[in-house]
C-alpha cells in the first residue's frame, strides 16, 4: 500500500467508527485516541477493521504503533510486503 | 408505546415496518420510535397478524398507548368474521407506566435515521453520505466488517461504479438524518437522574482489585488469536459481576411501589458514552450464560450499534442492573448514579499501575479501583461489600469466567 492509501483507508475507517468526527483534519502526530475521543471498543473495532481491509496480522502489542495515523502508515508501509504476514 | 426506560413518557412513531395483515413472531421489529435518546427499532412481543395500526407515522404518543393491534394465529383461521377486534391486543408492551408529559419535551423535530433489521448494516457516515447524493442504501453491497455499507461503498456507487443489487428490495423510505438532539438527550439524563438522587438513598463502597493475573491471563488469550476473537479487560468485568449478581440476586432488579422485586434475569445496563454529549446504558441479555467471547461480541456490537443508531428498543426496556466502566483514558475510579428503579449500579476505574503489597513484598502491580452505589431501602453495606468481593473473587479466576 502506497502512504496515501493507508491515509485514506484509515480516514475511512475512523470515519465509520466516529462518525461525528472528521478524521482528515486530526494531525499526523496526535493520538486518535485523544483527538477523536475514541475508547478501547471503538479502538478494537479500528484494529480488527484495519487489519481485513489492510489484510494484516496486528498482533496486540503493536497497537500503541498505531495510536497515531503516522503511526499506522509506517506499520503498514512496512509490514505490508508482497508476501506480508496474511491476517490467519 | 413501549416504556424505554423510567425517564421516558412519550415516543414518536416514527416509521411502520408492518401493515394490516402481516404476519409477525416474537422478536420481530415492527416498527421505529423516537425518543428523546435516538430512535429505536421496537420489537414485538406476541404472534400473530397485525389486524390494525392505530398510531399513525410522526405522531407522538404517551407510554402505554396502543400503536396496533394484533390478532393471535388461532383467530385468523375465521377468515369470515368482519372483525376480529373482540379478542385483539395491544401490541405496546404492559409495563408500569407514567403517562403525562413534561412541560417543554412534546414534539421536538427530532431529525433521525432509522435503521430497519430488514436492511442492511450501514455506518452512519456512509448513511449521511448516501442522504446527501440521494442514493438508497438497500441497492448497495457492504463490504465492511460485518457486511456493512461503508463510506467507501457509497463513494464508489456515487461515481457509477457498484452494481445495484436487487432493485425489488428498493422500496425504503428515504433516508433520514442521524441521531438525538443533544438538548433532549440533556433532558432526559437530568430528569433521569434527578429522580434517582431525589428519590433514592445511595450509598457506595469501594475495593481496589488486583487484576495483575486476569489481564496477564486476558494477554495470553489474545496472543493466538485474530483481532476479532480478541477480548477486552470489559468483557470479564461484565462476567465477574454478571456471576456476583447471581450470588446477590439482592441488588439485581427494581424498586418498585415501595418494595424489591428481584429480577428474572441477569440483564446488565452498559453504559456508553455518546461522542455528540450524553450516554445510554442499553442492555446485554443474559450476561451470566454467555461465554467470554460471545459476551466480548455482545459488547462490540453494542457499541457499535450505540454508535449508528440500532439499538432496538427492548434493549433500553429491561436493565436489571448497571456497569458503568471507564475504559483505558476515563478516571481512577467511579461512584455511579443509580438508575431508577434499578437498585445498584457498579463503577470500573481505569486499570492504574500501582505499588502494592503481595506476599510481604512491595511489587508493582495492575489494579482496578471498582464501586457500587446501591439502594440502601433495598439493601445494606454489607451485603453491598459481600458483592463486591465476589466480584473480586471471579476476576481472579479468569479461566473460569
Amino acid at each position: 500500500m502506497t502512504e496515501a492509501e493507508v491515509r485514506q483507508l484509515v480516514c475511512d475507517i475512523l470515519s465509520d467508527i466516529a462518525p461525528e468526527t472528521d478524521p482528515a483534519m486530526l494531525s499526523g502526530g496526535r493520538d486518535i485516541r485523544e483527538g477523536l475521543d475514541i475508547d478501547s471498543m471503538d479502538f478494537l473495532n479500528f484494529i480488527i477493521a484495519m487489519s481485513k481491509r489492510a489484510g494484516v496480522a496486528i498482533p496486540e502489542e503493536d497497537y500503541p504503533k498505531l495510536f497515531t495515523i503516522d503511526g499506522v502508515v509506517a506499520y503498514l508501509t512496512s509490514s505490508v510486503q508482497p508476501q506480508g504476514t496474511r491476517s490467519s | 408505546m413501549p416504556s424505554l426506560g423510567a425517564d421516558m413518557e412519550s415516543g414518536r412513531l416514527v416509521q411502520w415496518l408492518v401493515k394490516p395483515g402481516s404476519v409477525v413472531k416474537k422478536g420481530d421489529v415492527v416498527a421505529v420510535v423516537e425518543t428523546h435518546k435516538g430512535a429505536f427499532e421496537i420489537e414485538i412481543f406476541e404472534e400473530g397478524v397485525v389486524s390494525e395500526l392505530c398510531a399513525k407515522e410522526g405522531e407522538e404518543l404517551p407510554v402505554g398507548a396502543p400503536l396496533a393491534r394484533l390478532t393471535r394465529p388461532g383467530e385468523q383461521s375465521v377468515p369470515k368474521a368482519p372483525k376480529a377486534a373482540p379478542e385483539a391486543i395491544p401490541v405496546s408492551v404492559p409495563l408500569a407506566v407514567e403517562v403525562g408529559r413534561a412541560p417543554g419535551t412534546q414534539a421536538a423535530p427530532l431529525a433521525s435515521f432509522v435503521q430497519p433489521s430488514s436492511r442492511p448494516r450501514a455506518s452512519p457516515a456512509a448513511r449521511r453520505r448516501a442522504g446527501e447524493l440521494g442514493i438508497d442504501l438497500n441497492t448497495l453491497k457492504g463490504t465492511g466488517f460485518d457486511g456493512s455499507v461503508t463510506l467507501a461503498d457509497v463513494e464508489l456507487a456515487a461515481a457509477g461504479g457498484a452494481p445495484p443489487k436487487d432493485p425489488s428490495s428498493a422500496a425504503a423510505p428515504a433516508t433520514r438524518r442521524r441521531g438525538f438532539d443533544p438538548n433532549e438527550m440533556r433532558l432526559a439524563i437530568a430528569a433521569a437522574m434527578s429522580r434517582s438522587k431525589r428519590e433514592i438513598p445511595h450509598y457506595y463502597l469501594a475495593s481496589t482489585i488486583d487484576m495483575s493475573r486476569p489481564l496477564a491471563w486476558l494477554e495470553s488469550f489474545n496472543r493466538q488469536r485474530k483481532p476479532e476473537e480478541r477480548l477486552l479487560p470489559a468483557a470479564l468485568l461484565l462476567k465477574a459481576t454478571a456471576l456476583a449478581l447471581r450470588e446477590y440476586p439482592q441488588l439485581n432488579g427494581f424498586w418498585e411501589d415501595g418494595r424489591f422485586r428481584p429480577a428474572d434475569g441477569v440483564h446488565i445496563g452498559w453504559a456508553i458514552s455518546l461522542r455528540g454529549g450524553g450516554l445510554i446504558a442499553p442492555a446485554i441479555h443474559e450476561v451470566d450464560k454467555h461465554s467470554l467471547q460471545s459476551l466480548m461480541g455482545a459488547l462490540r456490537d453494542l457499541v457499535g450499534r450505540a454508535r449508528s443508531g440500532g439499538i432496538r428498543g427492548s434493549e433500553m426496556m429491561d436493565p436489571t442492573f448497571t456497569v458503568t466502566s471507564v475504559g483505558d483514558r476515563g478516571a481512577e475510579s467511579v461512584l455511579g448514579v443509580i438508575y431508577p428503579p434499578q437498585v445498584a449500579i457498579m463503577g470500573f476505574g481505569r486499570v492504574i499501575e500501582r505499588p502494592w503489597i503481595v506476599d510481604g513484598q512491595v511489587t508493582a502491580r495492575s489494579l482496578i479501583i471498582a464501586s457500587l452505589a446501591a439502594d440502601h431501602r433495598a439493601s445494606d453495606g454489607h451485603l453491598g461489600g459481600l458483592f463486591l468481593s465476589a466480584v473480586d473473587r471471579f476476576l481472579q479466576e479468569p479461566e473460569g469466567l
